[in-house]
């Protein structure tokens, strides 16, 4: 049996590591001052779709995300862990989307794909936490879907059976083939990117990546068409105008406030038991805890 | 989110090298492969950038993987069950995350699986790894034996095995026994051909034996009976069968590298093959694989010297006294200074060294295909003896400077040092052994000092000294001439007399001189490609010349019946 897998991933910026100038004056995210990496529960999702390539010969993963023209480095970073394609949607005309806008142009693209059996993506992205986007697109493409996912166990008769991770344990469930499944952060780790799949994919490029840079490379192109990567604009794939970008995005952003955290005054511990103890006293007795 | 090998520009500053693409495309024979492997590079700026992805996804590795085990590592260490050994959880973890990343076999060629990766950047990959966790080093470094496998052993053995190692089969070279340390001539573990199962067992006892449960082991074994010195030893492979015919009698309680485990072992009628040809498994062979594995250690130690120092810089920015952080007192920031200067003085002779090696293998990987030109004989022959007169000086400074740095660390720390809190105590312990395996310092003297008499050191430093350097270093250029001029001069106090005794008892002091002088003039070297240099060619040349001065001094008022006075009274 091979399956169709695609992974939806999300280049986000790189929030876990904020400096002062994260925020820009009017609430905004300073996307210039943020690394743009891989979404890391994407990552999680990406070692589920891998690990499903591994063990039923012949599947393949296909990448699909949405951003700039920057994003195809997601594709890229795809490619070095063994996907086999990918494909950018970018176009102006996505710019400004909501979770409701760009699940709506997701689901368009993957319409847009031959065949799928199984769409897995992150739980949520570390840029808006909102984990709506997967179900989103679920509910838009009328498939079936398995949220917090930590592990697809099995695939067997048209179905599949995954563990999910909730608040207070695991439970193992069953769905129906094609479906769409959000993996959790607690699931594995993505494998490391491979020194020859690097090696092979590391001149893969879009068409506008192609014409911005000059590349030395050019010739490659033709003879080895897995270096092109796939980018699709508003007219490469079926939509309503009206369900996209800001136009498609009811949500709006009122306000956004920058909270700092800051201590009055602070006190080092040197990691003593009896430290401890006695500063567990004093915060229960300060009605801190407890 | 650590990135040992983006975080140190110094790494990266020696795949820019001038030598780069001559070495680059003597490895890749004029790109021959560029349309047989996908992953094969079209010319030497693709090769380059390809050598910097893998570099990144190892340097990430170290950090994110391989830095952090490092301490749970050195607490549970290996551990011997059922005459087998199992690796401490972080290890296995560690090795896992390499053999997924694909990276073993690194510096093996494609038709093995493997990446075909020149010393350089292999070299580079077993320094972050060592500053990652030295210990953990050599688990990695040991795929070294493919190389004495692919350059040695015989197609069918090289088909046998070498795809084996991209899998991440690990290696181990066992050379030691009890009675047979720095003197492998008495090397005692028997090798008898068994003319019924037509083929060679081995029956005898290793001790030391780093990794010594590899999958894939090389082993030296007297095949010829009746025979007692180096001449009767040759070179076995074993594929390990995990058996009661090899087993892991204990592992060793060390100092240091605690997660390497130093295994004794017992083969019982182990089956093996010999690889290439008999009796010269020490003669050849091993000497040949030695000089590979001084470099590893070399690298090794680089790590650990880094590793050093940035525990110690980090300590030093963190900690205040007196109202202001210790790395503004002088006392504190001039042994920062030098600990740091240490590092790039030890990382350049090391990569100096590494592309001495690498312009040799690849003729000799050449030569395997095609008689080579008389001009081609005659470059590899030159590069070759460079690359023997640098690496002994590789093996021993930086391996004494990983241990200076690791001192100096702890002291910076103070107290904290002290307990085993911080990981400077750690690194201090691992350092330990770097001096004294592979060859201790003593005897890279040894190898060295012919080249002090042969005047081969002196010749390689007038042709640095004749180098165009930015006009800034001029004065720190003209005081390294005038030392390598009383160089000279001590060379010929020290050999006129034709005392041995002498001699030796001088020999030491006369490497360090030009060791001193070939790193001083490579930082001045490095130091007018790219400004990060400026600082440690000044601060190592000041050092170095303190050095240098010191030993002469001892050479010039020392008068040669004074080396009695030396020798231990009580040794009768």
């Amino acid at each position: 049996m091979s399956l169709k897998i695609v992974v939806l991933a999300k280049q986000v910026p790189d929030t876990r590591n904020v400096g002062k100038d994260a925020m820009k004056a009017d609430g905004t995210v300073n996307r210039a001052a943020l690394p743009a990496i891989y979404n890391p529960e994407d990552l999680n999702a990406l070692e589920q779709a891998l690990r499903l390539k591994d063990r039923f010969e012949g599947s393949t993963v296909t990448i699909v995300t949405m951003g700039p023209g920057r994003a195809a480095e997601i594709i890229r970073e795809s490619l070095y862990r063994g996907a086999d394609n990918g494909y950018l949607l970018t176009d102006r005309a996505f710019a400004g989307s909501d979770t409701l806008a760009t699940s709506y142009a997701l689901s368009c693209a993957i319409k847009n794909l031959p065949e799928v059996d199984v769409i897995v993506c992150g739980r949520q992205a570390i840029d808006g936490d909102t984990a709506q986007v997967g179900p989103q697109v679920a509910e838009k493409l009328g498939l079936p879907q398995i949220t917090y996912a930590e592990e697809i166990l099995d695939v067997k008769d048209g179905k599949i059976t995954v563990k999910r991770r909730l608040e207070r344990g695991v439970e193992v469930v069953e769905g129906k083939l094609p479906i769409l499944i959000t993996v959790n952060g607690s699931a594995p780790d993505c494998r490391p990117r491979h020194a020859k799949l690097v090696m092979k994919y590391h001149h893969a490029k879009t068409v506008t990546e192609r014409q911005e840079q000059n590349d030395d490379y050019m010739f490659m192109f033709d003879k080895r068409p897995y270096l092109n990567i796939t980018e699709w604009s508003v007219n490469d794939i079926q939509t309503d105008v009206n369900w996209l970008g800001l136009k498609g995005s009811p949500t709006k952003v009122k306000a956004i406030e920058n909270v700092v955290f800051q201590a009055k005054e602070s006190k080092r511990l040197a990691g003593k038991d009896t430290e401890i103890d006695e500063l567990m006293k004093e915060l229960i007795a300060n009605h801190t805890i407890g | 989110m650590a990135n040992f090998y983006l975080d140190k520009p110094e790494l990266k500053f020696h795949l820019t090298h001038p030598l780069m693409e001559k070495i680059v495309a003597l490895k890749e024979q004029n790109y021959r492969e560029k349309d047989t492997f996908d992953y094969a590079p079209q010319d030497f700026e693709d090769a380059i950038d390809s050598y910097n992805h893998v570099m990144e996804i190892i340097g990430e590795i170290c950090g994110d993987i391989i830095a952090p085990n490092a301490e749970d590592v050195d607490h549970e260490g290996p551990h011997v069950v059922d005459n087998r050994v199992v690796y401490a959880r972080g290890t296995q973890e560690n090795h896992e995350a390499l053999k997924k990343a694909g990276v073993y076999g690194i510096s093996l060629p494609r038709e093995y699986g493997g990446l075909n990766f020149p010393m350089v950047p292999y070299v580079m990959t077993g320094e972050i790894v060592s500053r990652a966790d030295a210990g953990f080093a050599n688990i990695w470094g040991l795929q070294d034996c493919a190389e004495t496998i692919h350059e040695f052993a015989s197609k069918e053995i090289r088909e046998e095995f070498l795809p084996r190692i991209n899998q991440g089969e690990t290696c181990s070279m066992d050379l030691t026994e009890p009675d047979a340390g720095s003197d492998l001539q008495a090397v005692m573990l028997k090798a008898t051909y068994d003319e019924k199962k037509k083929m060679w067992l081995l029956n005898g006892v290793k001790r030391f034996i780093t990794n010594g449960d590899a999958q894939i082991k090389l082993v030296l074994a007297r095949s010829e009976a009746g025979t007692s010195d180096g001449r009767g030893l040759s070179y076995f492979v074993v594929d390990n069968p995990f058996d009661s015919s090899m087993k892991v009698r204990r592992i060793e309680n060390k100092l240091g590298i605690k997660g390497s485990p130093t295994c004794e072992l017992v083969f019982t009628n182990t089956p093996a093959k010999m690889v290439g040809e008999p009796k010269m498994g020490l003669i050849k062979y091993v000497m040949s694989l030695m000089n590979g594995a001084r470099l590893g250690v070399g690298a090794q130690s680089v790590g650990v010297a880094q590793a050093a120092y940035d525990e110690a810089l980090a300590y030093a920015k963190d900690r205040a006294q007196f109202g202001k952080a210790i790395i503004e007192f002088p006392a504190v920031f001039e042994m920062l200074a030098i600990m740091k200067a240490k590092v790039d003085a030890a990382r350049a002779l090391l990569y100096e060294c590494t592309r001495f090696v690498d312009v040799y293998k690849a003729y000799g990987s050449i030569a395997d295909e095609r008689p080579l030109t008389k001009e081609e004989r005659m470059d590899a022959k030159e590069y070759q003896k460079l690359a023997d007169m640098m690496t002994p000086l590789v093996k021993m400074f930086a391996s004494e400077y990983a241990n200076q740095n690791a001192y100096d660390s702890i002291q910076v720390h103070g107290g904290s040092g002290f307990m085993k809190d911080y990981a400077c105590e750690r690194i201090y312990r691992d350092a330990r052994i770097l001096t004294i395996y592979e060859g201790t310092s003593q005897l890279q003297v040894v190898a060295a000092i012919r080249f002090v008499t042969n005047g081969a050191y002196v010749a390689k430093l007038r042709q640095y000294e004749a180098q165009p350097i930015n006009p800034a270093f001029e004065g720190l250029r003209n005081r390294l001439i005038s030392f390598t001029d009383s160089l000279e001069k001590a060379i010929a106090k020290v050999t006129e007399p034709k005392n041995a005794e002498y001699h030796d008892f001088m020999a030491r002091r006369l490497v360090e001189i030009a060791g001193h002088l070939v790193m001083s003039n490579l930082l001045i070297i490095d130091a007018s490609r790219d400004d990060m240099f400026a600082r440690s060619a000044e601060i190592y040349s000041n050092f170095a010349a303190a050095e240098i001065t010191k030993h002469l001094a001892f050479i010039d008022g020392f008068q040669i019946d004074n080396v009695g006075l030396y020798k231990n009274s009580d040794q009768e």
